[in-house]
């Protein structure tokens, strides 16, 4: 199997993978009470996802996991940019930006 | 061995990079480092021969996304020394539930390998060694996927549509567009053409005026403001309008001295 990540192999990229994985998920719990930065783990989950696509696109010397990577890659900007603009808004609303606080739709 | 070294000294800066983002007391902190573990996922990227994805993603993330956050946390007036208060409450459940997941993960990992006819396999879009990493991707991008790509392109015009509806207010006082005005405006109305003797330019004609009658703010009723800022508005407009110049003494227009 021709790869281009030969003499590194697949495993070091996946355990990297998984570590962001994990630390997202862990910032989205620890940081409950700033969005922003929730936003910011969510990032990192998508960036972790990337690094997968990248690295199984390298390994199997097929390129539509690079294609997926650049969906992803928009889907996280188009994200980002509807999220801190709810941030801002609700900011605006309420002046404050806790999660805690988002209660209003729960009746 | 150099690309191995290379590879750990990315990852490594990666993995703390990422850690700090979440850890950071300082959300401008936090973007910075997510800055830096950008950054260095691009140089894994890299080593793994995704030369374009690299390159996009440091202009995509660090050149938008990135300053994107930096603005609306800066922006935002927040305490966020009281933000970092539930910090030991949450640890706890965000240990476990990492954890849980950290464990599953490795479970899965040890347990898992490639499988022996991953070679028989027919890829989808095999890359070729002749081609460039962006060369090859734009073969596929625009052929394969063109479906795929033009509904990003609609995500993304969604997205940039709904961050505007989102955050656009509205001012009383602003002044936008009328179309109907812009129309209905002839050349009467907002041009005046004057009789320039040669030399003194329109210092002769005592200055010049401002377009007036299309200008005048009364003449559409309701247009914006109120009665009150409206006088304001003239009175700002008799003040401004009249642009008088004096040529300095004994001087003539350049032009013609």
């Amino acid at each position: 199997m021709h790869s281009a990540i030969e003499g590194i192999g697949l495993g070091p990229y996946l355990s990297i993978g998984a570590i962001l994985l994990v630390l997202g998920v862990f910032g989205i719990f620890v940081n409950r009470k700033n969005v922003i930065i929730i936003l910011m783990s969510i990032e990192l989950i998508l960036l972790s996802a990337n690094i997968n696509f990248v690295a199984f696109s390298a390994a199997t010397g097929d390129l539509s996991g690079q294609v997926m990577t650049l969906f992803v890659l928009t889907i996280a900007a188009a994200e980002s940019a509807i999220g801190l603009a709810i941030v801002t808004v609700y900011f605006r609303n309420r002046g404050s930006i806790e999660v805690d606080d988002i209660t209003m739709m729960k009746g | 061995m150099m690309t191995q070294i290379v590879f750990y000294v990315f990852a490594a800066v990666l993995v703390l990079s990422a850690t700090m983002v979440v850890c950071a007391r300082n959300p401008v902190h936090s973007v910075l480092f997510l800055i830096l573990a950008f950054f260095n996922a691009a140089g894994l990227f890299l080593i793994a021969g995704a030369e374009f994805l690299a390159m996009t993603l440091v202009i995509v993330y660090v050149g938008a996304v990135a300053v994107l956050f930096l603005f609306v946390v800066m922006m935002l007036d927040v305490n966020f020394a009281r933000m970092r208060e539930g910090v030991q409450r949450y640890a706890p459940i965000g240990g476990v539930v990492g954890g849980v997941l950290l464990v599953e993960l490795i479970m899965a990992f040890t347990r898992w390998r490639v499988a022996s006819n991953i070679d028989q396999v027919g890829h989808i879009v095999p890359s070729s060694p002749t081609r460039t990493n962006t060369a090859a991707l734009g073969d596929v991008l625009y052929t394969h996927y063109i479906f795929l790509f033009q509904s990003c392109a609609l995500v993304l015009l969604v997205a940039m549509i709904g961050a505007i509806v989102l955050t656009l207010r509205d001012r009383p006082t602003g002044r936008r567009q009328n179309i109907d005005r812009q129309h209905d405006r002839t050349p009467a109305d907002s041009l005046e053409m004057l009789q320039v003797p040669l030399g003194v330019g329109v210092a002769a004609q005592g200055g010049f005026l401002r377009p007036h009658t299309s200008y005048d703010v009364a003449s559409v009723p309701g247009s914006y403001g109120t009665q009150a800022w409206r006088e304001q508005e003239m009175e700002e407009e008799t003040q401004t309008a009249l642009v008088v110049i004096t040529p300095a003494a004994g001087t003539k227009g350049q032009d013609n001295a």
